[in-house]
């Protein structure tokens, strides 16, 4: 992994207690994310990759949820930590976050340049004056185009590309270390969709913000990505550097989503979650052994019996499967 | 990147037209039509009001006046009342002399009944104003305090006592205020109206119930908006969380409260009914009551209709402010 | 019982599914602890109402003026009104009358309101526009006053008060009916039976109605403490039932004048009410959740 890292991430997991029982949702995820890289988390829905950048944040859902980790390390401060305080001090300025659905997630009766500006009036106490200034200069960076004239808009007077552009703008305004963006284009058709996601790549390189990309979409990590983590049922599952893991998948979910892409042809259209046969298990039944057993077509007797941890396959590679230990070191039969 | 005006959905034409402008037009146009949507109602209800009232069986004037009047009194009256034409032409002249403000004399007063509605309105309008301002002292920030701290033992107080409200009649809570602090703890006179003090007792008893109402409408809508995304946007932002509440939720969960405050003018008008008789409050609400027991037909038919109007008119306010307040419905309203 | 029924395999499976709708709702139902307590209050309230002359100590007219206002004794357990009538007796008859004006002007308003919904949701156009103005309107009105009026065109007398309250509650369910009606308009089940040719009528009836129930019956337990506190508010401001009849309104109103001599017979009456609105209310809230939970809020 990078050297340096402005995130390191160790042994985060989350926890929710409902009706019948604690569940653990995300079970010891560990990753770094380098500077100015961007470093995607794949998976499928319920996979624990939203959860995983919420738990970042701080922002699991309350009073259910409960954060632990061994440390969560962003540029030197451990925020595992921090106190609520601590937290907020750093949500919307060292790290920021952009959501899946614009519309939803922008305050329908509040102007967007207020929105987009607040962590400016949070974390730099600026006047509104200077606040509507940088708010347009903003606008201007990220492509809006007559950004004066979009300051006093409410966000359903905008379009779903434009009110994108102003979530970037919003989690880029106090230049922060890092940008979570949870599934950023979904919601979007496909030319904008692809105009959003230039505009990140472009704004890494001239900005130099390290990006955390959540999405299920495989292209989009090709497209996108320096690194990526697969994720499955609330664990890391294999990790690599993007042309490693399109080169040489290592865990059978990933080789599963792999295989499930249109390739070479570029009729790039089906872009959906690769169908690989079963469902992400119900964290509160999950298999014994291996989470992924039940649907992977590589399964041993051991998988069935014995939970894999990630291997060490290479530099930067890891991956969480029985199929690359060597026969010697696998668990015994009768082992507890 | 593309055309401008692609993104611009329903922005002014030219950039330079000022918004706000366009926003009051808007909104005009749409109290202008609300306006005249609720005229046809307002015919209606005048027809319902009078057929209801004349087609009483046997004489009005001989039913009121019993047998003390004199032929020829009995017969002044008939013809002032014009109980001999016919119904429709009864309508119409009723109709049109109501739109002049002469609403026919009291037969029981021999006085018009337009100045004696006027006259007794101001004291009417005072308490609703009080009532309604107890309300919402009370009901709004409990409703607060209740979604806040949501399942706590502040939350089951207030909702527990809100229920009380709206399940106990009024004349009854008005009473029992009534005998608790005017006539055992001799804080406030027991009725009459000479002066602030007599105005506690009847604002609190009218006010009572329908803050229970606010409560319970405060609570629900507010609880709705902190599950949307853009709360979780504005957490995301490092807002602390009475931010959070005060910034962005409050204002979109108050729309609907705001809303009910008017069409609660219905509930405080006919409630005032019942606390104007029990506090000796000379107003509508009164000449109400004993226009019934009098069997004064003009001053009854007066008086319901001049409250009648004026709910009419605080439904109209609601659905004006909802636009003011919410630029959704106000974008809409200027589209429809 | 179901044997009987379950001649053919498609009724025994439509048995089956309705068997266990109505478990399902009942279990929800009986876990609702404020819902409970409200219904065994109802049942021991109709008990008290249904069986006044045989458990109540006193007769309800009798008039014995040595005993006038007395306070709470262990013979008269809340004690005596203006004509030395005791109280509670007075309040067991006038949960007669509270609860028949709860009940049947409730009924007569479902009925109308149902009738009216569905006939304006399934058949639309001017019908849909003439019954929703006319249901506007009395919902514009304030309903007291629109009641006060009705009873002063007809006379004060318990009839009356029926129609006066069924007029002020058809328009409101009417609407629910109106919008659920539009949505199961849409279904697929609706639109075979219209594409088979069914009637309109019979869609309506058998189609439609049986699917609106679930909400009527919430709408109609809620109705009835609507109807009580209408009721209440009329007689108390005297043009509800009339004396010697009682009803908790007019007990209320007519203890008021002695409320510093005597605050139990104006009192005690309104606590009837305040208890009964309550039971009927948790009741109506209990079987929301059971049967419909999107209703809620």
């Amino acid at each position: 992994m990078a050297a340096d890292p402005i995130l390191s991430v160790r042994g985060l997991c989350v926890d929710f207690s409902g009706g019948r029982g604690d569940v653990r949702v995300l079970d010891d995820v560990s990753f770094d994310v380098g500077r100015g890289r961007i470093v995607g988390l794949v998976g499928e829905s319920g996979s624990g990759k939203s959860m995983t950048a919420l738990a970042l944040m701080g922002l699991v859902p309350q009073p259910q949820g409960r954060i632990g980790a061994r440390s969560i390390l962003l540029d030197g401060t451990d925020l595992s930590r921090l106190g609520p305080a601590g937290l907020r001090a750093i949500r919307g300025r060292d790290i920021a976050m952009m959501f899946q659905e614009p519309m939803t997630a922008l305050n329908p009766v509040r102007r967007v340049w207020e929105q987009v500006g607040e962590p400016l009036a949070i974390h730099r106490g600026l006047g509104r004056r200077a606040i509507r200034a940088r708010v347009q200069e903003m606008f201007e960076l990220v492509g809006i185009p007559e950004p004066q004239t979009r300051l006093d808009a409410y966000p359903h007077q905008l379009s779903g590309g434009l009110r994108q552009r102003a979530m970037i703008a919003m989690g880029l305004i106090c230049e922060p270390k890092l940008l979570i963006a949870d599934e950023p284009t979904t919601a979007l058709d496909v030319t904008t969709q692809s105009q959003i996601l230039a505009l990140m790549r472009d704004l890494r390189d001239r900005v130099g913000t390290s990006i955390i990309l959540i999405t299920h979409d495989l292209g989009i990590i090709a497209e996108m990505c320096d690194e990526v983590n697969v994720m499955y049922a609330g664990q890391m599952i294999e990790q690599a550097d993007v042309f490693d893991l399109f080169e040489h998948p290592s865990h059978p979910y990933t080789r599963g989503l792999l295989a499930s892409i249109p390739r070479a042809t570029g009729a790039r259209v089906a872009r959906r979650m690769p169908s690989i046969p079963g469902m992400v298990p119900n964290l509160a039944k999950l298999p014994p052994g291996c989470r992924f057993n039940p649907r992977c077509d590589a399964v041993m007797p051991v998988c069935r019996r014995h939970a894999p941890d990630l291997l060490r396959l290479g530099e930067g590679h890891v991956a969480r499967c029985w199929l690359h230990e060597a026969q010697d070191a696998l668990p015994k039969e009768q082992a507890p | 990147m593309p055309a401008p005006a692609s993104h611009a959905r329903r922005l002014p034409a030219s950039p330079g037209q000022a918004p706000q402008a366009e926003a009051v037009l808007t909104m005009l146009m749409f109290a202008l039509r609300r306006i005249l949507v609720s005229i046809p109602v307002l015919i209606g209800i005048t027809l319902i009001l009078f057929v209801m009232l004349n087609v009483v069986p046997g004489d009005p004037v001989a039913l009121m006046m019993k047998e003390h009047a004199s032929p020829e009194i009995v017969e002044r009256v008939r013809a002032q009342m014009r109980l001999d034409d016919p119904l429709v032409t009864r309508y119409l002249s009723f109709l049109g002399n109501a739109l002049q403000g002469d609403l026919g004399n009291s037969i029981k007063l021999n006085r018009p009944v337009t100045g004696l509605i006027l006259k007794a309105f101001p004291n009417t309008l005072m308490l609703a104003v009080c009532a309604a301002a107890v309300s919402w002292i009370i009901g709004i920030p409990a409703g607060i305090l209740s979604a806040v701290r949501r399942d706590s033992l502040v939350d089951r107080f207030f909702m527990g006592f809100s229920l009380l409200g709206v399940s106990m009649p009024i004349f009854w809570s008005a009473l029992l205020l009534q005998y608790i602090f005017a006539m055992q703890l001799k804080l406030l006179p027991v009725s009459g109206f000479y002066g602030w003090q007599y105005l506690v007792l009847p604002a609190v008893a009218l006010g009572w119930s329908s803050a229970g109402v606010i409560a319970r409408l405060t609570r629900s809508s507010l609880l709705e908006v902190m599950r949307l995304d853009y709360i979780r946007t504005a957490r995301a932002k490092g807002l602390h969380e009475t931010g959070v509440i005060t910034r962005h939720a409050l204002k979109n969960a108050l729309i609907p409260v705001v809303t009910i405050m008017a069409i609660q003018v219905a509930g405080l008008l006919s409630g005032a009914v019942i606390t104007e008789s029990i506090f000796s409050i000379p107003g509508v609400g009164r000449i109400t009551v004993s226009a019934i027991s009098s069997r004064d037909m003009p001053l009854l038919q007066g008086a319901v209709l001049f409250t009648t109007v004026l709910v009419i008119l605080g439904n109209l306010v609601a659905d004006i402010l909802y636009s003011i307040l919410d630029p959704r419905i106000r974008d809409q309203m200027g589209r429809a | 019982m179901m044997a009987s029924l379950a001649d053919t395999p498609a009724a025994a499976a439509e048995t089956l599914e309705e068997t266990s709708f109505l478990r399902d709702t009942l279990h929800a139902f009986r876990k609702n602890r404020m819902a409970m307590v409200g219904l065994a209050f109802v049942l021991a309230l109709v008990a008290g109402a249904v069986f006044a002359p045989w458990i109540s100590p006193h007769d309800p007219y009798r008039v014995a003026l040595d005993d006038q206002l007395l306070p709470a004794s262990a013979s008269y357990w809340l004690g005596t009104d203006n004509f030395g009538r005791d109280v509670l007796t007075r309040i067991l008859y006038g949960a007669r009358v509270s609860l028949v004006v709860g009940i049947v002007p409730s009924l007569i308003s479902m009925t109308i309101g149902t009738a009216m919904g569905i006939l304006s949701g399934y058949v639309g156009g001017r019908t849909d526009f003439v019954i929703m103005r006319l249901a506007d309107m009395m919902i514009a009105f304030p309903s007291l006053l629109l009641a006060m009026v009705v009873m002063y065109t007809l006379g004060a007398n318990l009839l009356n008060i029926f129609l006066a309250l069924a007029l002020v509650g058809w328009a409101s369910v009417a609407r629910v009916v109106r919008s659920q009606t539009l949505a199961l308009r849409e279904k697929e089940f609706i639109e075979a039976a219209r594409a088979n040719g069914t009637a309109r009528v019979t869609v309506m009836v058998r189609h439609i109605f049986p699917n609106v129930v679930p909400t009527l019956i919430v709408l109609f337990t809620l109705a009835i403490p609507e109807a009580i506190m209408w009721e209440s508010s009329l007689s108390f401001l005297g043009v509800g039932v009339q004396p010697p009849e009682a009803s908790w309104g007019l007990l209320v109103a007519k203890g008021k004048e002695y409320m510093f001599q005597a605050p139990l017979v104006a009192l005690a009456p309104g606590v009837a009410i305040l208890l009964t609105v309550l039971a009927f209310n948790f009741i109506g809230d209990g079987l929301r959740d059971a049967l419909d939970p999107s209703m809620k809020d």
